[in-house]
């Protein structure tokens, strides 16, 4: 670590340098590429998402602002904000903690549940909310003897809405931490254990702090999909204005019922979310990138 | 059952669409540099990042007959998108977008211009280089990029659900069979259609890490 080689990427010849025709070969069509990419990008993603911003704007600020008065709105807005507080926190500590039991520990079945993991990547969310509803519906469900002697409600109220929130946003935080945690190999946290660290610090002070870009980003993705899942809490929820409605499902209700103010109020609400959500991810990934430079730069100079 | 030919079908078409556009999107991000680029790169994530009701909501909007893109297709060609299997295919476009593009990206970053020249020095014309020299070892990569799209547009219920007109035979989706059973409490209809998109979501998980061994050997050679 006595001083730091710069890597060899980096040396790039000046600018004054013209290209050889190596770069002619292929400047005959980007330009059509280009204006082509950036067309089909300008309609099928830009214009939809302008078009919920002035149709959200189109009375003003003013009529916009309204909306918030809304009883079914502020309650949706409520439960979707009580979902994410549950469902984020859960989903970080059993994100983590599957990411280190996977990454660090050899057992049987490690393959099964890595794919478990990622099934509600692949599953639709329509059919994780059927799953719930076979499993604790009161009249039909699996464990309907279980739930009714609990007296427990949770087909159609609040604990389904977590429930199915939590098991569509299960993978974003293990899937980001993993990959991190295999590369790391686990030199430092053995270094720290023969140097008298107990678990605990060596989770505290060595493993947690070399993910925690990969971790936040993973939190952010966690974040957003709690806040805008649709598909599997529109099963569970039993879409009850005022009592069982999440945010999401409050946009296509008040479509439906040509609120058409109120649902693009909202659908602007959840858009700044999605958009903030965006832009934060943006700013961890260069600081993700910046963390692995430098940690090849350690590894260069040793 | 008609709603498994209008699901697997548009989601078919809109990934094919996707995974020529991918392509070109993935192309223009990697080897071309141009103002904006940072701009369209980060869009390209944004139908990760918007709620998909927002994002039906949005294309509904747009698309309807009193949209900015509707009015003017129904005007000048009679052709409405919204509320029928049109405006179904592209919601499914718009939310498998993004599964394509992040595929191909790091296949065709590591794919190297030296092998282009080379065809190129040996006689290849544009043409025959792009069909014979890089699309043969983008392939697996493009593959996987659809599959993954494709499985996501089948199972997508929020955006197509609203820009749907929900007519069975034209444009009712699978998902949303499967909500309307449940709403009639037909429990067991719709666990028997649950356990086919259940069985779809296996078997195409198989097939992308199938698809993603091949293209790793591919770039052993």
């Amino acid at each position: 670590m006595a001083f730091i080689i710069p890597p060899l990427v980096d040396v790039q010849p000046p600018k004054w340098v013209k290209p050889s025709f190596g770069s002619k070969v292929k400047s005959a069509t980007p330009g059509l590429i280009v204006v082509v990419a950036c067309l089909y990008v300008a309609v099928v993603i830009l214009l939809p998402a302008v078009s919920v911003v002035v149709q959200a704007f189109a009375k003003g600020i003013g009529p916009f602002l309204e909306n918030f008065e809304s009883e079914d709105l502020r309650s949706s807005l409520r439960l979707t904000l009580i979902t994410a507080c549950i469902a984020v926190p859960a989903n970080t500590v059993f994100g983590l903690a599957a990411a280190t039991a996977i990454a660090r520990k050899k057992f049987k079945g490690k393959a099964l549940l890595l794919s478990v993991i990622d099934l509600p990547f692949s599953i639709s969310p329509i059919v994780v909310g059927l799953m719930l509803v076979l499993l604790y519906s009161p009249n039909h469900g699996l464990m309907a003897g279980l739930v009714n002697s609990l007296g427990w409600k949770i087909i159609f109220s609040t604990p389904g809405i977590v429930l199915a929130t939590i098991i569509v946003t299960f993978p974003f935080m293990a899937r980001e931490v993993i990959p991190l945690l295999e590369e790391e190999g686990w030199e430092q946290e053995e270094a720290a254990k023969t140097l008298g660290a107990s678990d605990w610090q060596v989770f505290w002070k060595v493993t947690l702090p070399s993910v925690r870009w990969a971790a936040l980003y993973g939190l952010i993705l966690t974040t957003a999909r709690a806040l805008g899942e649709f598909g599997a809490v529109s099963v569970v929820s039993g879409n009850i204005a005022s009592q069982t409605q999440t945010l999401p499902l409050f946009v296509e209700d008040a479509y439906k019922q040509y609120n058409t103010e109120l649902a693009f109020g909202a659908a602007m609400v959840l858009g700044g979310v999605g958009v903030i959500s965006l832009l934060l991810k943006m700013v961890v990934e260069r600081l993700l990138e910046q963390d692995k430079k430098a940690r090849s730069l350690e590894t260069e100079s040793e | 059952m008609a709603t498994y030919k209008v699901s697997f079908g548009l989601a078919f078409l809109a990934s094919i669409v996707n995974g020529v556009f991918g392509l070109v999107i993935a192309w223009a991000l990697i080897r071309c540099r141009f103002p904006g680029q940072k701009v369209l790169d980060a869009l390209i994530d944004l139908p990760f990042a918007l709620p998909t009701a927002v994002a039906g909501l949005a294309l509904t909007a747009v698309y309807s007959r009193e949209g900015w893109l509707g009015g003017p297709l129904y005007n000048l060609f009679g052709i409405d998108v919204a509320f029928t299997s049109v405006g179904v295919a592209i919601a499914m476009v718009f939310i498998s977008l993004p599964f394509v593009v992040r595929t191909v990206e790091p296949a065709l970053r590591a794919l190297e211009k030296e092998q282009e020249e080379d065809a190129w020095c040996l006689g290849a014309s544009h043409g025959q280089t792009f069909w014979r020299v890089v699309l043969p070892q983008l392939a697996p990569a493009i593959l996987a990029g659809v599959a993954q799209g494709y499985s996501r547009a089948v199972g997508e219920y929020g955006s197509v659900v609203m820009i749907s007109s929900n007519v069975p035979f034209k444009d009712l989706i699978t998902p949303t069979l499967i909500v309307q059973k449940l709403e009639e409490y037909d429990i067991n209809g719709a666990t028997v259609i649950g356990t086919v998109m259940l069985l779809f979501s296996l078997v195409s998980l198989l097939a992308i890490n199938l698809i993603q061994v091949w293209g790793q050997r591919y770039q052993g050679n």
